[in-house]
């Protein structure tokens, strides 16, 4: 089963460590870095990583505004709205190995080397087939 | 056989179907079918003429695939091969390849793919995994591109700058999976190099070499990007630079400089120092006002700030910066550099902070934010 494991850079609930990362130590964010990329390799191992990508914070919302004219675009976001900062696609057993996954990779260090604490989204994806039943 | 050889022998291989009767695009998708089946056979059963072999391969992959065509139109073979009437070409197929595959027509993306394909001798599948996208898309992307040039003769003189550009292209994609970019497009420099006389193809070709020989000293442990000055220069490849040097001198006595010699001088220069503090600063400020005047590029303004800020102090940047459009993408990073180095520690670490936010890879936004928490620690001290 595939899970979407999401960072946000705004909107999800304050995490316990929550100190800016420009306002770390080097080593704070080496470490940090390190750790996800730690992450991810054993995942790669384990053979349940899929996909992963950070996104830049800069971005706008776009519409379709009708025949022969060009599309309308809204941006820079606003302050208030939902900024998802990256994702990690995992293939795994099940929910509660998802959700175990996800707690790991909460716990990657932040200021002070204490665990971030930060909240992680998890959706599960739907299947692109149906599983015969009849 | 190893594979950069096998590769070397696709663009001829792909004239000699050409002049055979075949059109570009068939014959490439010939050659890149018969490629596939060399790199599945070759280990254990080696041919004595490899060339013969892919020749013989694809000629007959060509007509299967042109009976096929031609009994679903209901034609007869004859009509779908015939030998081309004009005269026998007299430039290297190569190079005539590089400018078809390279044309200015295509997307740049397009071209890229074509290329290392058709020139390059590259499989669909190491192309795409070298540009992270699903292999079928490749597929579509590439014989999109050939049915956009699908017109055009192959005897038309191309676009060397086009080819350059896209050469270029490649060699900063650097590696991913099992093929290495930069390899590849130094080897196909090369190639373009040996075929044609001018001394920008030189340049860059000098460009890449010198760019190439720093390459292990520029990542440090997991990936972390290592800035020029903080290399470790015993890592620096000599032999490449020596190589780089002389081939950028003799471009250089031709005295038709262009962007890419310029660039080589430049990198040249860094190469020849012995530490960061013995780089000759205000030789290099002279060629990027060479540099300035050939391209009038904003980003060539902006890499000279740095410069300018190296040979005349800070304060001196800070002023070149001041001529710069703050909407480069890079601009935050050297503004935090230069306030750095200007003693404005509080400006530089939320110059540095924003630098990160705006980066393009994660390499760079991740030396971007170390570089804001290491200055937001020197204020803490």
């Amino acid at each position: 089963m595939k899970y979407l494991l999401l960072k946000h850079y705004r909107g999800a609930p304050a995490p316990v460590n929550d100190v800016p990362m420009d306002q770390w130590t080097p080593d704070e964010v080496d470490a940090h870095m390190q750790y996800m990329r730690d992450f991810a390799a054993r995942l790669e191992e384990t053979g349940e990583f899929v996909d992963g990508q950070a996104l830049a914070p800069e971005g706008a919302f776009v519409r379709y505004d009708g025949e022969g004219r060009p599309p309308v675009t809204d941006g820079p976001f606003a302050e208030t709205k939902d900024l998802i900062a990256g994702w990690m696609v995992i293939d795994v057993e099940s929910w509660d190995r998802a959700v175990e996954l996800a707690g790991e990779l909460s716990a990657a260090p932040g200021a002070g080397g204490e665990p971030i604490h930060e909240w992680i989204e998890v959706r599960p994806f739907l299947r692109a087939s149906t599983t015969v039943t009849e | 056989m190893n594979e950069s050889l096998l590769r070397a022998l696709v663009p001829a291989v792909i004239g000699v179907l050409v002049r055979r009767g075949a059109d570009f695009a068939s014959a490439e998708d010939a050659v890149q079918e018969a490629l596939i089946r060399a790199l599945e056979t070759w280990r254990d059963d080696p041919p004595r003429d490899p060339k013969a072999w892919l020749v013989a391969v694809s000629w007959r992959k060509f007509l299967d695939a042109a009976r096929a065509e031609a009994s679903r139109r209901g034609r007869e073979l004859e009509a779908a091969v015939q030998p081309s009437p004009g005269p026998v070409p007299t430039t290297d197929d190569t190079l005539r390849l590089f400018f078809l595959c390279a044309h200015p027509a295509l997307p740049q993306a397009a071209a890229v793919a074509l290329t290392l394909r058709a020139v390059g001798g590259l499989t669909t599948r190491q192309i795409a995994e070298a540009y992270l996208v699903p292999e079928a898309t490749m597929a579509q992307r590439i014989s999109r591109a050939k049915r956009r040039i699908a017109g055009l003769s192959l005897d038309q003189p191309g676009d060397l700058g086009t080819v350059m550009r896209v050469l270029y292209l490649i060699f900063n994609e650097g590696y991913g999976g099992d093929v290495d970019l930069a390899t590849e497009a130094i080897r196909l420099t090369r190639q373009l190099v040996a075929l044609i006389d001018e001394p920008e193809a030189a340049g860059l070709l000098a460009l890449m070499l010198l760019h190439h020989a720093r390459r292990a000293s520029r990542t440090g442990p997991g990936g972390r990007l290592v800035p020029l000055a903080a290399q470790d220069r015993g890592l620096w490849d000599t032999r490449l630079i020596a190589e780089g040097v002389e081939i950028l001198q003799a471009a250089l006595t031709r005295d038709r400089l262009g962007e890419y010699q310029a660039q080589a001088a430049i990198a040249a220069l860094h190469a020849d120092a012995r530490c960061a503090a013995e780089t000759d600063w205000v030789q290099i400020v002279e060629w990027y006002d060479e540099l300035l005047r050939l391209t009038g590029s904003p980003v060539v303004r902006l890499n000279r700030a740095v410069a300018v800020g190296e040979a005349d102090g800070p304060q001196a940047g800070l002023a070149a910066l001041a001529e710069v459009s703050p909407d480069l993408p890079r601009y935050a990073a050297v503004a935090a550099y230069l306030h750095e180095r200007a003693g404005n520690l509080e400006l530089a670490a939320e110059r540095y902070a924003e630098a990160a936010r705006a980066a393009t890879s994660v390499p760079e936004r991740d030396h971007l934010t170390r570089e804001a928490a290491r200055v937001r620690h020197l204020l803490r001290r």
